[in-house]
């Protein structure tokens, strides 16, 4: 599909899926972790020839946050996940991203960026908390 | 119908130097324009566009010229319709589908006539469902280089090199509209946007020139920001968006972006200037060649623009009218075709509005 119709559409539809050049999928990664509520929440991963893997979230350095335990970790948390399956270690995936869904589910010890009031290490610590049931 | 709606409107305001009165061509108080229905839907948009005209007797004549993708083999055909843009200094396209040799003739139409400047204006509609509403910002796009300069060339079999052309001449040119843009119509805040982090030199550029035009406007605020977290704060909190200035191809991604957010190509208009040209079309530039001949587009973004284009013929009255009755039409969301969720034809709309000019007139 034609860039900018694909752009238009995303913003309208539900479901999408493409490949696309690079500077595309620079601004189509922005644009679609817009959509699902920001920066803080957008994994993605980086692969290359002969198994080659590095997972990242897709934020930047956010230098207006830095040691203020405000940032998010889920982004790069769930790139981890993306890591763990990429290596087989399905279950121990699904077990922490159920947890992350869950407590970004219930609102109750979630960042600043997607309306909560929770630190980082607080928002972590309820992870761990339903992880170990 | 609304027979009384001939005689132009006083001008008002002082229009900015480049959107300025271009050279008309005039027989018995007359004013010729170019129309090019172009591919796809675009007659069945033209059409809507043309009873809209003759019902409201509005005293502009159409200089009706066909380029689809059959025309466009001739070379003649082309160069005509650019010889009659030229002439009548102002036109209401379609989009024209690429043709069979691969010529970019949407590309070469704004290069050769050197319409510079493209203005989509992105306002919410109250009878439109969007996730957000409040938005009201005007993108404008440099029209004739950056990434759309047709330059590639296959050095190396499998390796493509594409040349971004930003000029210091262009790029201070297009500041310096959306600056007077931003001026003429009461804005107060100017975004570059641009990808100078990566392009440092050519975006770099692009980005030195709007910072230094800027500061002969201090009235007005500038603001700098990265393409790829533009089109994040787009979808997040579009509201923050006044003007933004940008080169091509970011400038055909964000109105496309914007338009989406608003309600999609179905009503978007848009607005393109030269120095001695206006070119009038739907914002978001597709021919839809699959519902060809179907008559399920919505008119909506090409009768926005015919009648923006009555405006700057200074017919005031007429372009606001019909503007009005659009916006009703779509307000009232009683009438509406696919794209907004309903199941009515292109000309069910155009016959809406007609409908509600007549109310207005009755008013």
């Amino acid at each position: 599909a034609v860039v900018s119709t694909q752009v238009r559409e995303a913003v309208v539809s539900t479901q999408s899926t493409g490949v696309m050049p690079n500077l595309y999928g620079d601004i189509f990664s922005d644009l679609t972790a817009g959509l699902i509520g920001g920066l803080g929440l957008a994994p993605s991963g980086n692969m290359g020839k002969d198994g080659i893997a590095i997972y990242e979230a897709v934020h930047g350095t956010a230098d207006d946050l830095v040691e203020q335990n405000k940032g998010n970790p889920t982004a790069l948390l769930m790139s981890a996940l993306m890591m763990l399956r990429h290596m087989g270690l399905k279950t121990h995936a699904d077990k922490i991203e159920g947890a992350v869904l869950e407590t970004l589910k219930e609102r109750k010890f979630v960042t600043g960026d997607i309306g909560g009031t929770a630190t980082n290490p607080e928002y972590a610590a309820e992870i761990c908390r339903k992880i170990k049931g | 119908m609304l027979r009384h709606i001939t005689k132009p409107a006083l001008s008002v305001g002082r229009a900015a130097v480049s959107t300025a009165a271009a050279p008309r061509t005039k027989y018995g108080g007359k004013t010729t324009v170019t129309l090019i229905p172009g591919d796809g839907v675009g007659p069945e948009l033209a059409e809507s566009v043309t009873t809209i005209f003759k019902e409201m007797a509005v005293p502009v004549e159409f200089e009706m010229i066909d380029l689809n993708r059959e025309q466009l083999k001739d070379e003649g055909a082309f160069d005509y319709a650019i010889k009659s843009l030229k002439r009548n200094g102002v036109g209401l396209k379609g989009v024209i589908n690429r043709s069979a040799d691969f010529r970019h003739h949407n590309v070469e139409f704004r290069g050769n006539l050197d319409v510079y400047a493209n203005v989509v204006r992105c306002m919410s509609f109250e009878g439109i469902k969007t996730h957000h509403t409040g938005i009201d910002l005007i993108a404008i796009r440099e029209n004739t280089e950056g990434e759309y300069s047709c330059l590639e060339h296959e050095s190396v079999p499998g390796v493509v090199e594409s040349l971004k052309i930003i000029t210091r001449e262009k790029s201070m040119r297009i500041a310096k509209f959306a600056f007077d843009y931003a001026r003429e119509h009461n804005r107060k805040k100017v975004t570059c946007i641009h990808k100078a982090n990566i392009m440092k030199q050519s975006d770099g550029l692009f980005k030195a020139c709007c910072k230094e035009v800027s500061e002969d406007y201090p009235m007005i605020k500038y603001e700098e920001q990265i393409v790829d977290n533009t089109c994040q704060q787009l979808v997040i909190n579009p509201q923050q968006f006044d003007v933004m200035v940008m080169p091509n191809l970011y400038g055909n991604l964000v109105s496309n972006l914007a338009a989406g957010l608003v309600g999609g190509a179905g009503v978007v208009p848009s607005k393109s200037y030269g120095e001695n040209i206006a070119v009038f079309e739907p914002g978001a530039r597709h021919t839809w060649m699959e519902m060809k001949g179907m008559y399920v587009a919505n008119p909506s973004a090409m009768v926005l623009s015919g009648a923006f284009m009555l405006k700057h013929l200074q017919l005031h009255e007429a372009g606001d009218v019909l503007i009005k009755a659009v916006k009703r039409v779509i307000n009232r969301g009683e009438v509406r075709s696919r794209d907004l969720g309903g199941s009515c034809t292109t000309r069910e709309m155009t016959r809406a509005f007609l409908a509600e000019l007549d109310a207005i007139h009755s008013e």
